[in-house]
């Protein structure tokens, strides 16, 4: 009955093509419980932002390989923030440079994962994030 | 579990109220974030979710519900997704219509987890504010939709949609909960699934309104149309009640369509989703199937159905619920023990769990018995 679980929403901004770290990353968070929106490749921020209002999501996870995150990222903070979704916390993946990460920080990015991390990891920050 | 923060405020009853109001108001203004908000409410049974669509429901009736069924990898999503840009986008002189998508996918039955990918397949609806997708897990449910699925509709419903899309999760033989929920229901096949007899075989081929062979571009579609078609035949056309499977209906309605009407045959369509052939065949069935409901009064008659199961099943549901009050966890357990223990049989302990049955006195008729027999 009365049951609530956290909504994550996995998206692939930009046009990088490989999924398969989205894919282990959704897997993972399914293990631990959540249910898991994946919508595939090649999004636009405003298709990400659309995805995330229309499934009620608690999390957006973000994965960029492209190096165009800070292209995307601002503009889906802002399309989130817009819809009235500034409570959603936001999870980048994929390759971000280490000078990159406090200016996305900044812009109230939660947590920001390179290649080498544990899902674990990733599942505790997201438990954390979302139940505080 | 635990709740997150946003969802604390809903359990102080006064605010509640008010928010449950307001929340209903906000989805009949047509506000997107307050639709999602509320089918989060829905789907997690909440207090505020079951007020709001209490306020909601005197608006509810109008959309039209086409349910979208077949085992995985078939291509629903895909199907779904043209279906949808159709409405959206029909021939000139025809209005566009609303399309909410309901796409459900299994929960894992361990973790309670679930990957929802049916919008993968829907990217070309992206950016269309007539359109709204909401992806549900099945949550435990077996029939092929979740429990909540129905509100979730209702939900839609009362926010104006004129076309509601529900697709199932994969399914195999048994999942029919669709058909007792759609106004049309489609049956999707693709060539190379079984042989003729899967084609008699109860179950998911004869809830179909519309039969629809996708990917017919593959290899074997002749075979899987004769065996569909063969099928048809050998079908007497009967008039399909839908009855909610297995549980007895607690008060059957005598009330049944005007059948001196030609019983509905299901049409077998061939469609190649990914390239959008075939969709119009589609789109016309079903506008045939609409007429047919209108004309036998068989639309009416499926929404008293429709609802008889929800007041059965919520009844089933809140008597259990408001019976776990009534009686003591220790006594549940001690009762659980002795069928364990083959003192008693399940029948006999729903006997004392819910008569009030003494526990000593059908243990001793019981021991009665057994010691008359070996006399």
């Amino acid at each position: 009955m009365d049951e609530r679980r956290i909504r994550v929403l996995v998206a692939k901004p930009g046009l990088d093509g490989h999924d398969r770290g989205a894919k282990v990353v959704a897997r993972a968070l399914r293990d631990a419980g959540m249910e898991v929106i994946y919508t595939g490749l090649r999004q636009t921020p405003e298709m990400v932002a659309e995805a995330a209002l229309q499934e009620d999501v608690d999390v957006v996870g973000l994965s960029i390989l492209s190096g165009a995150h800070m292209a995307l990222v601002p503009r889906i903070l802002e399309l989130l923030k817009a819809n009235g979704q500034e409570h959603v916390r936001v999870f980048i993946g994929g390759i971000i440079p280490d000078e990159d990460v406090p200016k996305l920080t900044e812009l109230g990015v939660v947590g920001i994962y390179g290649p080498g991390t544990l899902t674990d990891h990733i599942v505790n920050d997201v438990q954390q994030a979302v139940y505080g | 579990m635990m709740c997150s923060k946003r969802y604390m405020v809903s359990h102080t009853p006064d605010t509640s109220l008010s928010h449950s109001k307001r929340l209903a108001n906000s989805v009949l203004a047509g506000e997107r974030l307050a639709l999602a908000r509320l089918l989060s409410q829905i789907e997690n049974d909440s207090p505020i979710g079951r007020q709001a669509l209490g306020e909601l429901f005197p608006s509810t009736g109008s959309a039209y519900l086409i349910g979208i069924t077949g085992a995985p990898g078939t291509g629903k999503s895909t199907l779904v997704n043209r279906l949808a840009h159709y409405y959206r986008h029909p021939p000139s002189d025809e209005e566009p219509y609303q399309v909410a998508i309901v796409a459900v996918d299994p929960s894992s039955p361990f973790s309670g987890g679930a990957i929802l990918g049916d919008r993968v397949r829907m990217r070309d609806l992206a950016g269309d504010p007539g359109v709204f997708i909401r992806s549900m897990a099945s949550r435990g449910s077996l029939g092929g939709l979740a429990h909540a699925t129905g509100r979730v509709v209702q939900v839609f419903d009362a926010a104006g949609f004129e076309i509601i899309l529900i697709e199932t999760m994969g399914a195999g033989q048994a999942e029919v909960d669709v058909a007792s929920l759609a106004h049309t229901t489609i049956v999707v096949e693709a060539p190379g699934f079984g042989d003729d007899i899967q084609a008699v075989k109860a179950g998911i081929l004869e809830i179909a309104d519309i039969l629809v062979i996708n990917k017919a571009d593959r290899p074997g579609v002749e075979n899987t149309e004769r065996a569909l078609n063969m099928m048809l035949q050998l079908a007497h056309p009967t008039e399909r009640v839908f009855r909610h499977h297995g549980r007895d209906e607690m008060f059957a309605e005598p009330v049944s369509p005007n059948l001196d009407e030609v019983p509905w045959t299901p049409p077998v369509l061939k469609t190649i989703a990914t390239e959008g052939r075939g969709i119009p065949d589609v789109i016309a069935a079903i506008a045939d199937h609409r007429a047919y409901l209108q004309k036998t009064g068989a639309r009416e008659y499926s929404d008293r159905i429709r609802l008889q199961a929800e007041l059965d099943s919520l009844l089933q549901d809140n008597l259990v619920a408001r019976w776990r009050t009534s009686v003591s966890k220790r006594k549940y357990q001690q009762v659980l023990d002795l069928i364990v223990q083959r003192e008693l049989s399940p029948h006999q302990a729903v006997d004392v769990l819910l008569d009030g049955s003494q526990l000593h006195e059908i243990l001793r008729s019981d021991s009665f018995a057994a010691d008359g027999e070996e006399q």
